[in-house]
């Protein structure tokens, strides 16, 4: 087991790094650069800033400059604002994790409640409601989403502000955010609670008397989630790190917003540390939802 | 008359059940009706689809959710349990009366181990604690041959082999000392020389503890020295039964005689096998008349119209076969006639 993560992390660290070197000189081969504006620099500025972030010397050894710095914890400043990157990254994280943290928790339990509850009571009026509302949950797309959200709930009724910078209400963009996920995790949860509660094990579980709510709440729940914890990890990672349309529809500034704005304006250090940030998040909760399997099914086997 | 009833310990009088289809409403049982007295072994014999589990099920009250009892009632010890509560039916079930299952492989859950699913029923059923429980855990696998018990509580289902699930599925149904262990089909999955084994532990436990037993089966050879009484099942409903010689020796209906011409015998090894032809009757359209008679070889004008009742043959041997009712009334006209 310790051998297996230990492996994994190694393993994680080389995608890491693949990563990076993709994101890195990709960024580079595109034609234009940071201080390309419309307010043209004059020759002589713009060499002295090409010349102090490195940008003048060849890639590869921007590369090998900027993986140096980078193991030494240094992820640059913006080439933008100037602002240390890592302050940048983790005042947005902060947000994008607040607000992808109470999105994913609430995604998860509703999910697996409504299709739990939708398995049992299957072919009656709750089952096709919850199956009606979650097909629709995951068909519409967040922006048409979070724009109904805005106004029906800020313009119409004004039960929240459309905007505040001092405290942000979280609701409804949480809502925008967790509807998908949520409606994509109850259809998950009913198919393979009805998967699990057509088992052998579960009529032998009836047949020693045990009662109808834990044959369904011990033994059909935990088969039952197998399935939906492969698909909880990457969610979460991708939820973590922000949505860019529910963040821009909100104007809240998360992850999701830095990482536009860095491709926009061609911010490289600010690319590379957005990139880096998921490809990390994003390995971790794969490993994170490979363990929580093992957890939940004794016969998966670390190799 | 009253005494001799309260005698049985299960009693199933005239059961029906059905399941509910796209197709249409599926008949899979159709008035079937035996008795079983206390440590007394039955064997329920016939084909796939002839309702013999469905039977075993039904009178468990575990049919699938398309499934249910129509008519008839299940008495055990004289109390009809088609008329209990969940909550009373729950405590029967496990403690009362235990199933296992043809397939140990899929029987058992996955993700819990060996000592979780049999501490449950324990648990359930008695007053014991956890580590009673344990204790009895270890003490029922000790008694159907496990070997290495206190281990084996600690592992998973997929870390044992076929006939030991099927042990442990054994030690689980007998661990809160059941009146009546239903088997259905606990050989079928098991490798040959499993299957023998397996069978002498059921035999060995039925004589230590003296549980009655179900044997529902396909195979005859499975019952023939194991059951005190046998029923032979066709089409839902009940065609023969008796004692084992009366149906090893003297099979009265064409359906059980044709069974016994099918299996292979010491006697008869160089002569070919003979199949039943034909094929299994669909339930969803049940004939009129004797459910077997598109098959029989002996079929009569009555017996597409109407259904042969129950004869007795003897103080043990019933048949419901045309056959035997014309012999009978020959039998009785010539003796009229002398």
């Amino acid at each position: 087991m310790a051998k297996y993560v230990v492996k994994r992390v190694l393993l994680a660290f080389v995608t890491v790094f693949i990563i990076c070197a993709i994101t890195f000189f990709a960024m580079n081969a595109i034609p234009g650069g940071p201080f390309n504006t419309e307010k043209a620099l004059s020759p002589d500025v713009k060499a002295v800033l090409m010349e102090r972030y490195n940008l003048d010397k060849p890639v590869g050894t921007q590369f090998v400059l900027y993986l140096q710095n980078l193991i030494h914890g240094d992820f640059g400043v913006s080439l933008k604002t100037g602002r240390e990157i890592s302050t940048i990254i983790s005042d947005a994280a902060s947000i994008s994790a607040r607000l992808g943290g109470m999105a994913a928790v609430i995604a998860i339990i509703c999910g697996i409640v409504l299709g739990s509850f939708a398995a049992l009571m299957r072919n009656k009026l709750p089952d096709r409601l919850i199956i009606f509302f979650s097909t629709l949950g995951a068909a519409v797309p967040s922006f048409v989403l979070a724009t109904l959200l805005l106004l029906v709930f800020c313009i119409q009724l004004k039960w929240f502000p459309v905007w505040s910078s001092r405290d942000p209400s979280y609701v409804l963009p949480v809502i925008a955010l967790s509807l998908y996920p949520m409606a994509y995790i109850t259809r998950l949860t009913k198919t393979s609670m009805l998967d699990a509660l057509s088992q052998d094990y579960v009529r032998t579980a009836r047949a020693k008397g045990v009662p109808q709510w834990k044959v369904i709440f011990k033994h059909g729940l935990r088969n039952a989630l197998i399935p939906v914890i492969t698909y909880v990890g990457p969610m979460v990672a991708y939820i973590l790190t922000g949505s860019l349309v529910v963040e821009n529809i909100f104007t809240i500034g998360g992850l999701g917003t830095q990482m536009v704005d860095g491709i926009t304006n061609r911010d490289y250090p600010l690319i590379m540390a957005t990139t880096i940030f998921l490809a990390i998040l994003m390995v971790a909760m794969n490993l994170i939802s490979d363990l929580i399997y093992k957890l939940v099914d004794p016969r998966i086997t670390f190799k | 008359m009253a005494e001799e009833k309260k005698e049985y310990l299960l009693e199933v009088k005239d059961l029906h059940t059905s399941f509910t289809t796209d197709s249409g409403e599926v008949q899979a049982v159709n008035g079937v009706s035996f008795n079983l007295r206390e440590g007394e072994v039955l064997g329920i014999v016939g084909e796939s689809g002839s309702g013999k589990s469905v039977t075993a099920y039904s009178i468990m009250q575990i049919l699938a959710e398309n499934g249910r009892v129509t008519s008839g009632q299940v008495l055990y010890r004289g109390e009809d349990i088609t008329k209990y509560s969940k909550k009373q039916m729950a405590s029967f079930r496990g403690k009362k009366c235990s199933i296992i299952f043809q397939d140990p492989m899929t029987s058992l859950n996955p993700v819990f181990t060996v000592g979780n699913q049999l501490m449950e029923a324990i648990l359930l059923h008695t007053d014991k604690n956890r580590a009673q429980a344990k204790e009895r855990a270890v003490e029922m696998l000790k008694l159907v041959g496990v070997n290495e018990p206190e281990r084996r509580i600690k592992q998973y289902p997929h870390e044992l082999s076929g006939g030991m699930r099927q042990r442990v599925m054994i030690a689980m149904a007998l661990a809160c000392e059941p009146d009546i262990l239903i088997a259905d089909e606990p050989t079928t999955a098991l490798d040959v020389t499993i299957q023998a084994q397996i069978l002498e532990l059921m035999q060995e436990l039925q004589k230590t503890l003296g549980m009655a037993i179900i044997m529902v089966t396909h195979d005859l050879g499975v019952i023939a020295d194991m059951c005190d009484k046998i029923i032979v099942m066709y089409g839902g409903s009940v065609c023969e039964r008796g004692t084992a010689d009366d149906i090893f020796y003297s099979p009265r209906h064409e359906y059980t005689k044709g069974l016994l011409r099918s299996i292979p015998n010491v006697n008869n090894s160089k002569e070919r096998l003979v199949p039943i032809s034909g094929t299994p009757i669909n339930l969803l359209n049940m004939p009129k008349g004797c459910a077997f008679c598109s098959r029989c070889d002996q079929a009569m004008k009555i017996c597409l119209e109407e259904k042969p009742e129950e004869l007795a043959l003897s103080d043990t041997h019933k048949a419901s076969c045309w056959m035997n009712i014309k012999q009978m009334a020959e039998e009785q006209a010539g003796g009229a006639k002398a």
